[in-house]
């Protein structure tokens, strides 16, 4: 019940705040982060549904490609529509290795002579190595290792930033703009990891503390960490890389063929095509789908699926408790058969078996931007 | 009324030869919001150091363990639908089960309220 200990790990811009705010520091995608504040993990959770919080991913790989045809060079990595991105625009998509599975999950914003990349803190490294190996010779990679980020997620986020940059409240959902607040270069992309309407602020590490405090100085904005982080995405049905997705999980076996265009899908050109395009026609033979648990016990990753004669079919893969969906949800790999929400299940839980059942994703619904 | 302390965090008070078993207000804090507990089945056997039961936060699932030896006579039902109540009052009303303990001896292996303050200050 001890947290392990903090050495050596990088704080982020807005340590000194997360410290005098009460959180408490985890180690996380070698960062020391929040992953609560004396609230807890539900107020948090609940925080975010119902107004706003502030969210540290300073963690986050902010990467840039320039000095070239950045998007037509990243499409050779990436099945995602990066040449139809237009100016302005964010696009979701993944690193896909030659057989087919996920080496990472990220955004791509297209800034016109320069593509903005942000990926996860925990695979940052792997990432850089493959774009150096894979694009180094044509483009100029950079990674903007200093650079602070934070999310302000919930309804009343829009009207909490609008405070400081009026110009946020008619950005379409998943666009981007460059503006300034009190004179602090900021980048303020309208999307998250909660299912909510709000914004990722990338800002100077010299800037990021004060800008913060102005969002946190709002009536509607608190702090808030990791855990509600996480139990936000899971509502949303959204995946974390390495519980959900990882280098053997196929895009298509994640629910993830919704951010692959068609031109993509039937003329390649990525890695891993060929298995992609296989499963997206005939069909994978697992699939993620939501878990939702009877009773109250919680089903976290590593939790076998067993059909209802006791048969393993397969694993959950993210679970825990949804304060907003009222109890335990989850999500896991069932053999594609077994994928049809309604469709029961049995979850090994300790020495009992538990009654599931497949449910839709997400559990909650989300509530982004549309104009 | 005695009350003593476990190096996992469990106090448990003794009246006669029955114990009340829960978890410390440290514990909790540590553990944060709790969202289900799993109680051993009354008429269990356990000897000390048994795993009784699991305590289920929204970050993670935590064994809690017999500090003593005994027969389980009573568990908490409450907290069935109200787990939470392990935060609000750990050391009350988020009591977790009653054990009739087997040898009173054992007792004395346990912390007492000032040992157990200066262990969990190690912990920090």
């Amino acid at each position: 019940m001890v947290d392990t200990p903090t050495d050596n790990l990088i704080t982020t811009p807005l340590d000194g705040l997360h410290r005098e705010l009460g959180a408490r520091m985890v180690p996380f995608a070698g960062h020391s982060l929040p992953v609560q504040y004396p609230a807890g993990i539900i107020a948090e959770h609940t925080q975010t549904r119902e107004k706003a919080s502030l969210f540290d991913v300073s963690h986050m790989g902010q990467v840039t490609l320039s000095g070239g045809d950045a998007a037509a060079a990243l499409e050779r990595l990436v099945p995602g529509n990066i040449t139809g991105l237009k100016e302005g625009r964010i696009g979701y998509t993944m690193f896909t290795t030659e057989a087919g599975g996920i080496i990472d999950d990220l955004m791509v914003a297209n800034a016109g002579d320069h593509l903005r990349l942000v990926v996860n803190g925990a695979r940052a490294a792997v990432d850089l190595a493959h774009l150096r190996a894979q694009l180094g010779g044509e483009l100029d990679i950079t990674h903007h290792a200093d650079r602070a980020l934070m999310a302000v997620q919930g309804p009343a986020a829009v009207g909490a930033l609008a405070t400081l940059a009026p110009e946020c409240a008619d950005m379409p959902f998943m666009s981007f703009l460059d503006g300034n607040i009190d004179g602090a270069a900021v980048t303020l992309s309208r999307c998250g990891y909660t299912g909510e309407d709000g914004f990722e602020i990338a800002v100077g590490a010299e800037a990021a503390e004060a800008l913060a405090r102005k969002l946190l100085a709002h009536a509607d904005v608190e702090p808030a960490g990791l855990g509600s982080r996480d139990s936000l995405r899971l509502e949303a049905g959204l995946c974390l890389y390495g519980q959900d997705i990882d280098e053997e999980i196929s895009p298509i076996e994640a629910g993830l063929r919704w951010t692959i265009a068609k031109r993509r899908l039937e003329d390649g050109g990525f890695p891993g095509h060929a298995r992609i395009k296989g499963e997206a026609d005939d069909g994978p033979k697992r699939l993620l789908v939501g878990i939702k648990p009877e009773g109250k016990a919680p089903a976290r990753a590593g939790v076998e699926i067993l059909d209802t004669s006791g048969a393993p079919v397969g694993t959950i893969t993210s679970g825990g408790f949804g304060a907003t969906a009222g109890g335990p949800v989850a999500m896991g790999y069932v053999r594609a058969d077994l994928a049809a929400p309604g469709t029961p299940l049995l979850l090994q839980i300790r020495k009992s078996q538990v009654p599931a059942s497949v449910a839709s994703l997400p559990f909650v619904a989300h509530r982004y931007h549309k104009p | 009324m005695t009350t003593k302390f476990s190096e996992d965090h469990e106090w448990i008070s003794i009246d006669g030869d029955v114990g009340t078993v829960g978890i410390t207000d440290f514990a909790q804090e540590q553990l944060g919001d709790v969202v289900f507990v799993e109680l051993p089945e009354v008429g269990a056997s356990l000897d000390a150091g048994d795993e009784a039961g699991v305590v289920e936060s929204v970050k993670a699932a935590s064994e809690i363990y017999s500090p003593v030896s005994g027969e389980v006579t009573e568990t908490n039902g409450e907290l069935e639908d109200n787990p939470g109540t392990v935060n609000t009052d750990p050391t009350g009303d988020g009591w977790f089960f009653k054990i009739k303990l087997s040898d009173t001896g054992e007792l004395d292996e346990l912390m007492d309220a000032d040992a157990y303050k200066a262990f969990c200050a190690e912990q920090d």
